[in-house]
């Protein structure tokens, strides 16, 4: 399954399990993991969100439905640790004493980006249909939809090249709306869906 | 190990060990430093939560400048009462009214305003609501207790790139004497995530 993480839309699921007077974190594991990601994160190349973002989205899929978000840091943090040399996979399967799945390799970067604010309030625009390899912010349930630009945010690094190298290609991003029936016939008729898209990610409608 | 069969061959080490294995190797590698995990969390056990977003709420219902300030630059008004930072740097404020109702999700990871709300709970970075919250926002707001009436437009907002939303909850009514501490006391999370009506 491609884009596991990408759920906007996915059918399948149950009731949202909703946990009375929660902590910040259940186990002090759940802390430690999360500031690892940090400590990894010190040593890496490529110190962003995106990369972080896209270590995540490279777990097995199954791994990532049935582990939850800390674990999905444990295994981003790992797996970046491995990549950038700070570890290897073997020291951390036998100090772990069993297996520790780390994230898939990378794949390449496939696209160039725009590098320009295309668009203006009111424009209306079709989301690029087809997904590329690696990692993106254009979730696929607004892909190949016709939406209405509801704002012009600032311009900020693509994240599509930035997950993937020390290149930086900074665009403009967008706050566009989609009703709901565009999205999916049976929606409701008083609802909609809005969704924050880079400029790569749109043509005119 | 079980003989059962359905088991993966390889199945992973226990969370806890995994964890403390890459903390041990990065902490021999100098990658954290003593106080280290401390300092990264203990602002968000102790400091950062929904209570600095409900005071950003009471302050938008009791003063209508700020509220005007706050729906047309948030993070500059949010800065305003000393909030904002990481996973806060590019706030969008959505307003409830009779109209409309907000509800905010990311259906890609778990994008949430830090600095108002804190860190998210466990529902909210699970795949239920990330898949659900965009495609039936109607039914999935009523199974979690907050009816919208089918007149309301919902207004779904989905966090994939850099603004981070609060919503605006209506005021409630019958609280035209309550003070503006008093009233950030009625202010919820899930309001101003959107799950909630006040």
């Amino acid at each position: 399954m491609e884009r596991v993480h990408d759920l906007g839309g996915r059918a399948g699921f149950g009731a949202v399990e909703v946990e009375a007077d929660e902590p910040v974190f259940h186990d002090p594991w759940e802390r430690t993991a999360r500031a690892l990601v940090f400590a990894a994160m010190g040593n890496h190349p490529n110190p962003t969100t995106s990369a972080f973002r896209h270590a995540i989205e490279r777990m097995d899929p199954e791994h990532y439905l049935t582990s939850s978000y800390y674990e999905h840091w444990l295994t981003a943090a790992a797996s970046l640790a491995v990549e950038s040399g700070a570890v290897e996979p073997e020291e951390l399967e036998q100090r772990a004493g069993g297996p520790f799945p780390l994230a898939r390799p990378p794949a390449e970067p496939q696209v160039e980006g725009t590098g320009a604010q295309r668009f203006a309030v009111g424009d209306r625009v079709r989301v690029v249909a087809t997904p590329h390899p690696g990692h993106s912010r254009c979730p696929d349930y607004v892909r190949g939809r016709i939406g209405t630009v509801v704002r012009v945010d600032d311009s900020f690094s693509l994240p599509d090249i930035e997950a993937h190298s020390l290149r930086r290609v900074v665009e403009g991003t967008y706050g566009v709306r989609f009703t709901a029936r565009e999205l999916w016939d049976d929606a409701d008729g008083r609802a909609a869906v809005h969704a924050d898209l880079w400029d790569s990610y749109l043509e005119p409608a | 190990m079980t003989s059962d069969h359905h088991h993966h061959p390889a199945e992973p080490a226990p969370v806890e060990r995994r964890v403390a294995a890459l903390e041990q190797l990065l902490t021999d590698r100098g990658l954290v430093p003593p106080g280290f995990v401390d300092a990264i969390n203990r602002a968000y056990e102790q400091d950062i939560g929904p209570r600095n977003g409900a005071k950003v709420v009471a302050r938008a219902w009791v003063d209508p400048e700020y509220r005007q300030r706050l729906l047309t630059d948030s993070t500059a008004a949010i800065a305003e009462l000393g909030y904002g930072g990481h996973e806060g740097d590019h706030m969008q404020v959505v307003e409830n009214t009779a109209d409309v109702h907000n509800v905010v999700v990311c259906t890609l990871c778990s994008c949430y305003p830090w600095p108002v709300l804190g860190l998210p709970p466990a529902w909210y970075k699970d795949p239920p609501y990330r898949a659900r919250m965009v495609r039936e926002p109607r039914a999935l707001l009523a199974e979690m207790g907050c009816d919208v009436q089918d007149d309301v437009e919902i207004a779904v907002w989905d966090s994939s790139a850099e603004q981070r939303y609060l919503v605006l909850p209506q005021r409630p009514p019958g609280t035209d004497g309550l003070s503006e501490q008093e009233l950030a006391e009625l202010v919820t999370r899930d309001a101003m995530i959107g799950v909630a009506r006040l």
